[in-house]
């Protein structure tokens, strides 16, 4: 199994003993709080959770539970010069994810015409929404919030494992996790520079701003939309419009008028200029999409052709994170960056190609197979250590309908020490760090969400099936004394020029 | 051909409505074979009306009203000049590529029974265009006429069932037929003059043909769409193209007349 031989980011390769040099004081920290310690702590955060409500749905169980994600104290760590990378790679990444949105609904389709991309891969795809297409969002930005997830496998080995463009949910845990961190393990914080995630609320609010239709407008209206109150991911919802001081609305509080957006308030209508929607395309405008959702405000995307709003993230964004997309990532990024990807895709084979499909069925129990428009875990064989019939059943589905599915090998994913029952043990982890794109440039927060497979050997971090988070610190550059902090380690480039 | 237009759409609440919101795809553009010589939309209350595209290309009229509304009267009038034009549709906008319209939509899908009828009607013949005229043809014969009735979202699987259909039914199945057989199709949306009396707007499809372009075919009439039509909107099925979607806000029913004049003008010349 891929456990035995993984990089742990802070055993290194030689277990508790002998630590990577650069983490010989977390290794002994961890070694030396009492176990019974940890777990107070732990309980204690996850007891703070509960009470505020960061619960998520798991679907597909008969009593719906809402549940809590477990919370791991021991942190996850990054030095800065691999931070330092990473971010660069990131940064990338999600301005060629914005190019090709960009080129795709209201360019030439220029990476379609030169061959780049088949086209029935963007226009026979359901996420590539005609609905919206000619429309050139404010300030020509989409992707204004990326999720990327990442996989590691040595220190400086990090590969994209999707690319989250829509509405990448999550953050809460980030500023939550860390929140719970600094109130039980102080002594960590005054050990290291651990560059601060709670300005989080601020670079949002400011990247919402800065893409306000039309010419400055010296306070716009900014919203979160949210379905209500019954979304599993509500608390998010009311955590961000909170922190950001702004309105959270649902459907009903939004009118559109004359191509343009008002929110009802008592004092009456105010005009709305920015609305970070967390409602799926598909229930956002009756009048463009599904008619039959009462989650959405009707004439939304005529007052959002017309420029009069902007909507985070754009509609139609679907299709950049698409995993068959995905699996042209490189060649977007070469296309529009001029270089190679600086963080390179998990290998995949794309079943829809005979060659891909074959070697797939002859490699089921080796390869982690994926539904193209699945998510959340669900829809995905997890080779090696799935069932005989498991395997069946997905042969029979692949056979069936090749173009659904992509398949990757299972890669020895690295581990983070992790409280267990049988004390702190390495669990696998991924990291979903978040990226900001504003008129002002794109910044990567310093900090993530990392998800660790509680579970021995596992290699599943979906919340959904039985993973669970933690803090991911993010340690400066030791800086002289007397000199200014700076920003707190946020990396900044600019958007075009 | 001349072909004036007069369409009306009365809306009657129970009760008054705070607000409503319409969006008209009611507006003809220009091809090489229609030109639009006067068109305009009008409504009879204090009404905001905007006009944009949508992703198809085609124009769109929103329509924003407020206040104590009881009534609400649409009335669509103009003129088009058409020319004869082998059922071939040329220089109209084309935003998306033909291969878009080989989508499926959940009104479009068209289940086993569709399927099999489409590969039937078509088996054993090579040429596109004649594939496409047998199965208009096939559709033609299969069904007789309905009178139109208000869109209730119908699927093709469950029109496909019926002996009579609607223009709008019969247009969304040649789509998806054509659909099934490999063809990029799309639904149309637009008026028909015809001798006695049209009373509700038309629906036909299209079909694209590599060199010849997008065909038109109205299985109801069993023909091409010729100089007699005039072509209004399109989408991959009658919702996507319908010539009004709205809400209203407000309580009761509401009662609806439609009234399409479509005639010829000077047609002695």
């Amino acid at each position: 199994m891929a456990a035995a031989k993984a990089f742990d980011e802070i055993w290194g390769h030689g277990g508790p003993d002998a630590p990577r040099a650069e983490f010989a004081a977390l290794a002994e920290w961890i070694a030396s709080t009492p176990p019974e310690e940890l777990a107070r702590r732990q309980q204690s955060a996850e007891a703070t959770f509960r009470q505020l409500g960061i619960t998520f749905a798991v679907y597909g169980e008969s009593e719906a539970a809402e549940r809590i994600i477990p919370f791991d104290i021991v942190p996850r760590v990054f030095l800065p010069g691999e931070w330092k990378r990473l971010s660069e790679g990131l940064v990338q990444r999600v301005d060629a994810i914005n190019a090709f949105l960009e080129d795709i609904y209201s360019g030439d389709q220029r990476i379609v015409k030169e061959g780049i991309i088949p086209p029935e891969l963007i226009y026979l795809n359901e996420q590539f929404r005609p609905e919206v297409n000619g429309i050139r969002p404010p300030h020509g930005i989409w992707a204004h919030i990326c999720g990327i997830d990442l996989v590691r496998t040595g220190p400086d080995d990090f590969f994209v494992l999707e690319d989250n463009a829509r509405t990448p949910s999550g953050v809460s845990y980030m500023l939550e996790n860390r929140e719970a961190m600094i109130r039980l393990c102080p002594e960590l914080f005054r050990e290291f520079r651990v560059a601060a995630v709670d300005s989080y609320s601020d670079l949002l609010l400011e990247t919402m701003r800065s893409v306000t239709p039309g010419p400055g407008k010296s306070r716009p209206v900014c919203v979160v939309l949210t379905p209500g109150h019954f979304n599993s991911a509500y608390y998010e919802h009311s955590f961000l419009a909170d922190s950001m001081g702004i309105e959270l609305v649902e459907a009903a509080d939004l009118v559109v008028d004359d191509d343009i957006v008002w929110m009802q308030t008592i004092a009456g209508r105010v005009q709305v200029d920015v609305i970070y929607r967390r409602i799926d395309d598909d229930f956002l405008d009756p009048l463009t999409f599904r008619p039959d959702s009462l989650l959405g405000v009707p004439g939304l995307i005529s007052a959002y052709r017309a420029g009069n709003v902007a909507i985070i993230n754009a509609p139609g964004n679907g299709i950049a994170d698409d995993k068959a997309i995905y699996s042209y990532m490189p060649e977007i990024v070469r296309f529009y960056s001029g270089g190679e990807a600086k963080l390179p895709n998990v290998e995949t084979y794309r079943c829809r190609e005979p060659d891909a499909l074959q070697y797939t069925l002859d490699n089921l129990d080796q390869l982690v197979v994926k539904l193209v428009d699945g998510s959340g875990g669900y829809g995905m064989l997890v080779g090696p250590t799935a069932t005989k019939e498991m395997i069946e059943a997905f042969r029979a589905a692949l056979i069936a309908e090749p173009h659904r599915y992509i398949a990757q090998p299972t890669l020895a994913l690295s581990t983070v020490p992790t409280m267990s029952e049988k004390g702190v043990a390495p669990r696998h982890v991924d990291f979903r760090p978040f990226v900001l794109t504003g008129s002002h440039g794109v910044q990567v927060v310093p900090g993530g969400l990392t998800r660790v497979a509680l579970r021995e050997g596992s290699l599943v971090v979906n919340s959904s099936q039985g993973g669970g988070t933690k803090d991911s610190f993010v340690l400066m550059e030791d800086v002289p004394q007397g000199q200014s902090q700076g920003d707190g380690g946020m990396q900044q480039t600019q958007v075009g020029s | 051909m001349r072909i004036a237009i007069d369409h009306r759409t009365a809306y009657r609440f129970t009760e008054p409505q705070a607000r409503i919101i319409q969006m008209l795809r009611m507006r003809p553009c220009d091809t090489r074979t229609q030109t639009v010589i006067e068109w305009r939309v009008d409504v009879d209350c204090d009404a905001r009306l905007r006009r944009s595209e949508d992703g198809f290309g085609n124009e769109v009229t929103m329509l924003y009203a407020e206040g104590r509304i009881e009534a609400l009267e649409l009335r669509v009038t103009g003129e088009v000049l058409t020319l004869e034009s082998d059922g071939i549709v040329a220089d109209a906008p084309e935003p998306l590529p033909p291969m878009l319209y080989l989508r499926e939509t959940p009104r479009t899908a068209p289940g086993e029974v569709l399927a099999k009828f489409a590969r039937e009607a078509v088996s054993g013949i090579e040429d596109r265009v004649e594939r496409l005229r047998r199965l208009n043809t096939a559709l033609h014969a299969r069904f007789k006429a309905a009178p139109p009735t208000p869109d209730q979202g119908e699927t093709v699987q469950d029109s496909f069932l019926r002996k009579t259909l609607t223009p709008r039914d019969r247009a969304q199945i040649f789509a998806a037929a054509a659909r099934c057989c490999g063809v990029p199709a799309r639904y149309v949306s637009g008026y028909r003059q015809r001798e006695g009396s049209a009373c509700a707007p038309h629906a036909w499809a299209e079909a694209h043909v590599p060199d010849l372009g997008w065909l038109s075919f109205d299985p109801e009439a069993g023909a091409i769409a010729d100089e007699s039509y005039v072509r209004v909107a399109v989408a991959l099925d009658a919702t996507g193209a319908a010539p009004i979607s709205g809400q209203r806000v407000g309580a009761g029913d509401e009662e609806l007349d439609v009234d399409v004049q479509v005639e010829q003008l000077g047609a002695e010349s």
